[in-house]
């Protein structure tokens, strides 16, 4: 099986879904003759032409309108935010409309559309290059969100995204574009949207997370192991919905929960996976739900001291587990 | 209207407790928060109010007896309908003479949230919950759960969690020896842990070796049981544990206190006018105990998997021997006290801890611990370490003997032995031996004009 | 006048039954929204917002374009536009009697906000201008596809301040789509003149700025209307790109059946605005043309009357949406 980097396997995604199916067109700012600023399209301008890969003005509220309209019209259109941290002013086309859509409609219309943004910090990209906003989303009946952490997953939920008749917002962690290699199956394959996965078994500790922050989790869970801590790390994959069943049934087995994630933690992603486990676990607990994210501040600051200060990284979520082991 | 009065939760971990002595009779009229019965725990002694006014009834508890917190222990007749009886249950407890519920900082590996190792990481911490309000069991749900499944009387469990919290892991593995019949290991805390873990992995054939066996001794005719007190309890468990934890080693100096004992004398009569207090030897080895800590970090320490952790403050733990067990009390910051006030704070916790009023926080947090067996008579002891500190020093009877003095002569000196155990992770010989050097030499040149104060 | 309109409408292509259809189609809106508003003051329809004054420009608009087969996303006012389309009086007032049956929404949503797949007319919600960039986008498919298909969309010249509309209109040149925008300019925005809402007084005059042509009408002349949209969408299927038209119209009620207009519209005024009441005006029009004969626009009007009394009552007879129902369509399956 071929070994690829993490945005070698969304590219991928684009281009066997654009040659399998003609509907699924490409629009936003430099995604046709450059490429893509990350080069995430690179390629597919030359391949399917400047009909299928749009390039935008510079309008996030179109970028996302026009796909929209698209979508309706019987197209599979991937409408690109050059960065998620841009994805604002589609605010409105998002929520109001393409989260709207089929039910205003009473199930008339549809909107089978996804909007991709590469998001995450530590690329000295400071507030507008490095924010981890995708709670907003995560609380809109209507929408699907999606992280993928893995080349694998990022392949296989791209395509699982297209191919859905809701409108699904893919994030991509922009660090993770070349540091994540792995191994990529040629063929058609989907992964299901709605699953989490079991990155590492374990008994002692759950933890939940997504995006890059799952292979920090994994790496601090082997820290513990070697002190006779087992964790069971679970790759959330599917923001909205979360899969509640590997969720609880993970938090059942272990008992002692640590829901990690970049972002801060104010009504976030871990807000929302700690509740589930209150709701429905407390019976097992044997600690209470934590979580650890990033601080309250408005962005990830430039100055390398300052963006150390934000981000996570392995030690620190191994610090925490140490912590929750020793409860 | 009688009222049901109950034992009362009196410390953080603390499941028991017993009543050592009754202070109202059947009939004694009772006014409320007066003091009823004289109740002792492993932790701390003290007195259980009367929720209510009214008479005392009947004795629901012997004197001597153990009762779970929680259990009945007498009735009070002719209580005054009290429809918040519940609510001022609570305020009773606290009130408790000379008992403080304390929430106890997590301790261990310091699980507070931002520490400089972990900043950004917000949200609090796991520490427990502070006390219960109302008399309970600090248990989770995961552990309640286990607990009825499998039948489990929690009260036989010490936890190995923060504070001796009982955890899910605690119940499944006593769960597992009591159904293979297999002996209670030492409750433990992350060293014990990894320490079993590591035992296990290097040694799967031979059972961990150093279990102590809790065998019924078989009984000869005349032989008399003595019922274990919850100190005693406690004191097995923490000497066991500390000797399994800490490989000890000892080694000692002869310091001649003559100096120290002639400033003594001169000094003892305006301590007793100025201070209300006797000047004993203590507070001159404190003072020089607390001075070559300061000078060799390394004693007040503790030993973790991380790394030796070199405490900043200098709490220090003053061994007292009660009749029936020993207790250590801790003068905080001792490293900030004159010699005088080392003294004062000697004799305030010693008094208190023979009259059972020491307060929660007067027991935890110590860094290093002095004990004062010379007080009893002995010339050289080895004293096991109070865990998790690093050492215990024993300052032995000061006895007057022959000595060599300037190469040639013989004098008579007062002489006495000071013996340290130490724990040889953390230290070796080296250090320890400059360790008592230091507080050698303090006491051998000590300065007659010495300001105590 | 009677002869240049003549012209006019042969020009155009609308002979005199095309004529007579776009008269009807004119009173069918006008009576049904009149019956509307009885219903509201009646207190059995919560909500309407109407096209009173608008029927002109709208059906001449609609007309040029091919139902089902053109995309179409209206804004609340656009009555007209969708009986001209092919909605009925029943599906209306299905909506405003919050039935279950409502094709518009299943009465998810308040009234005047129109949808109908089988009609291609899409779904449109409250924030006004979406829809601008919607039809772009409905138009973009159709190109890419090579299908000769035009988008319309429609909006207040209120709502010609918002983001999405500029945005639309650019997009729409840059790419060379057939989307046709209509402006409806009434002069108000609920309360705010148009001279508080632009520093233009013709919407048009942007069109150029947005490199498309910009085509002012008389909104109350449903030919003119016709002529000028049947232009664009000629146009549009040839590929040379999309058309700003704005027509100039009367709203003659207040902005909807929340709003009292006596605070910021004089009685005069409307009273000047109801003489020219385009519904009168084209009868008026065709009857000197001969192409309505006297006591036609009576019974037309009957006709209209009896198809909107027909449908209130089915639309009464109708059942609610069941409680548990609001669960339902978050998701497709």
């Amino acid at each position: 099986m071929a070994v690829k980097t993490y945005i070698e396997a969304i590219r991928e995604g684009m281009r066997d879904e654009m040659r399998r199916d003609e509907r699924v067109i490409v629009m936003g700012e430099d995604v046709g003759v450059k490429g893509g600023v990350f080069k995430a399209t690179e390629g597919l301008h030359t391949e399917f032409g400047e009909m299928r890969v749009i390039d935008t003005p510079l309008a996030e509220s179109a970028i996302v309108g026009v796909a929209i309209g698209a979508a309706i019209n019987g197209m599979r259109p991937i409408a690109e935010i050059q960065f998620q941290d841009f994805i604002m002013p589609a605010v409105d086309q998002i929520i109001s409309e393409a989260a709207k859509i089929r039910y205003r409609s009473n199930n008339d219309f549809n909107v089978p559309m996804v909007v991709r943004a590469p998001f995450g910090g530590g690329v000295h990209g400071a507030l507008y290059h490095s924010q981890s906003i995708e709670a907003i989303f995560c609380g809109v009946p209507g929408l699907k969100v999606v992280v993928p952490s893995t080349p694998h997953d990022a392949k296989g939920l791209l395509r699982a995204a297209i191919r859905d008749p809701d409108p699904v917002l893919y994030f991509e962690h922009k660090r993770a574009y070349r540091l994540i290699k792995g191994e990529v199956p040629d063929g058609d394959y989907v992964e299901e949207i709605g699953r989490a996965r079991v990155l590492r078994e374990g008994e002692d500790i759950a933890i939940f997370s997504y995006g890059l922050m799952s292979h920090f989790c994994v790496d601090a869970a082997e820290r513990l192991a070697a002190d006779g801590f087992s964790c069971e790390v679970v790759d959330l994959r599917t923001l909205r919905p979360l899969d509640r069943e590997q969720i609880t049934a993970t938090a059942r087995k272990c008992g002692k929960v640590l829901v990690v994630q970049e972002a801060n933690l104010a009504v976030s992603v871990a807000s929302e996976v700690a509740a589930i486990v209150a709701e429905e676990c407390f019976e097992y607990l044997d600690a209470p739900v934590m979580r650890l994210g990033g601080p309250e501040i408005p962005g990830v600051p430039f100055s390398p001291p300052l963006e150390e200060f934000y981000m996570l990284t392995p030690a620190k979520i191994e610090t925490r587990l140490r912590e929750l082991a020793a409860y | 209207m009688a009222v049901t009065v109950t034992m009362p939760q009196l410390g953080e971990s603390v499941t028991e407790g017993t009543i050592t002595q009754w202070l109202k009779q059947p009939g004694d009229p009772v006014e409320r928060y007066e003091s009823i019965a004289e109740v002792t725990t492993d932790k701390v002694n003290a007195e259980i109010p009367s929720p209510v006014a009214g008479v005392m009834g009947e004795h629901l508890a012997v004197e001597g007896t153990v009762v779970p917190v929680g259990g009945e222990i007498c009735r009070i007749e002719g209580a005054a309908e009290e429809p918040a009886a519940a609510e001022e249950a609570r305020p009773a407890e606290a009130v408790g003479a000379g008992t403080r519920q304390e929430v106890p900082a997590a301790g261990g590996a310091g699980a507070t949230a931002a520490t400089p190792a972990n900043p950004a990481a917000v949200a609090s911490a796991p520490a427990p919950q502070g006390a219960p309000a109302a008399p309970g069991l600090h248990l989770t749900p995961a552990v309640r759960m286990l607990a009825r499944e499998h039948a489990v009387d929690l009260t036989r469990l010490s936890g190995s969690g923060i504070n001796g919290r009982i955890t899910k892991k605690d119940v499944l593995e006593y769960v597992q020896r009591r159904d293979s019949g297999e002996a209670a290991p030492p409750p433990g805390g992350v060293a014990a842990r990894r320490a079993e873990a590591t035992a296990q992995a290097a040694a799967p054939a031979p059972p961990q070796a150093p279990r102590p066996v809790p065998a019924a001794a078989p009984q000869a005719a005349g032989d008399t049981l003595l019922p274990l007190t919850p100190m005693r309890r406690a004191i097995a468990e923490h000497m066991s544990r500390s000797v399994l934890t800490s490989p000890h080693a000892w080694t000692m100096v002869e310091v001649d206190m003559t100096r120290v004992a002639r400033v003594r004398a001169r000094q003892r009569e305006d301590f007793r006018r100025h201070h209300g207090a006797d000047l004993t030897f203590l507070p001159f080895v404190a003072k020089a105990v607390v001075a070559a800590l300061r000078q060799n970090p390394s004693l007040n320490a503790t030993w973790t998997d991380e790394g030796v952790v070199l405490r900043n403050d200098v709490n220090l733990g003053l061994a007292v021997a009660l009749e029936d067990g020993l207790v250590v009390p801790v003068i905080r910051g001792a490293d900030r006290l004159s010699m005088a006030g080392l003294a004062l704070a000697a004799a305030d916790l010693t008094e208190r801890a023979r009259n059972g009023r020491l307060r929660i926080e007067d027991v935890e947090g110590g860094t290093f611990t002095l004990n004062n067996a010379g007080a009893l008579g002995t010339v050289m002891s080895q004293a096991i370490i109070n865990q998790p500190q690093a050492a215990i020093l024993v300052m032995d009877a000061i006895v007057k003997r022959p000595v060599v003095v300037d190469d040639d002569a013989i004098a008579v000196r007062s002489m006495m032995n000071l013996c340290i155990s130490f724990d040889h992770r953390v230290n070796d010989g080296l250090a320890a031996a400059r360790f008592l050097r230091s507080v050698k030499d303090t006491l051998e040149s000590i300065d007659d004009s010495a300001a105590l104060w | 006048m009677a002869v240049a309109k003549e012209d006019a409408a042969q020009k155009a292509g609308l002979d005199a039954e095309a004529l007579r259809t776009m008269f009807r189609h004119m009173v069918r809106a006008r009576v049904l929204d009149e019956r509307m508003w009885v219903l509201n003051r009646q207190g059995r329809a919560p909500f309407v917002i109407s096209c009173q004054g608008h029927e002109a420009a709208q059906v001449g608009i609609a007309m040029a374009l091919r139902p089902g087969y053109d995309w179409a996303a209206p804004y609340y006012r656009d009555l007209a536009v969708t009986l001209v389309l092919g909605m009925t009086p029943r599906d209306h007032l299905l909506a405003t009697m919050a039935r279950a049956d409502d094709p518009n929404s299943g009465s998810r949503q308040m009234p005047s906000h129109f949808g109908c797949r089988r009609l291609n007319i899409i779904t449109g919600g409250s924030p006004v201008a979406t829809q601008v960039l919607h039809a772009a986008g409905a138009a973009l498919a159709a190109k890419v596809r090579g299908e000769d298909a035009v988008a319309f969309t429609s909006l207040g010249e209120g709502s010609t301040s918002e983001g999405d509309f500029h945005e639309g209109l650019n997009f729409a040149a840059v790419h060379h789509l057939p989307l046709i925008t209509v402006v409806e300019n009434n002069g108000f925005a609920i309360s705010v003149p148009w001279d508080k809402q632009m520093p233009l007084k013709d919407v048009a005059e942007r069109a150029r700025a947005y490199g498309m042509p910009g085509v002012i009408v008389d909104g109350g002349d449903p030919i003119a209307c016709y002529a000028a949209m049947k232009e664009a969408v000629e146009r549009g299927r040839r590929g040379e790109g999309p058309t700003l038209i704005e027509a100039k119209v009367a709203r003659l009620t207040p902005h909807s059946s929340d709003d009292d207009d006596r605070v910021y519209k004089t009685r005069e005024a409307l009273a000047e605005e109801k003489k020219h009441d385009c519904v009168l005006r084209f009868r008026q029009t065709l009857e000197e043309a001969g192409v309505l004969q006297p006591g036609d626009a009576e019974e037309v009007r009957a006709e209209v009357m009896r198809e909107v009394d027909k449908a209130l009552q089915e639309a009464e007879a109708a059942p609610l949406p069941s409680p548990e129902s609001a669960l339902l369509h978050v998701y497709g399956e």
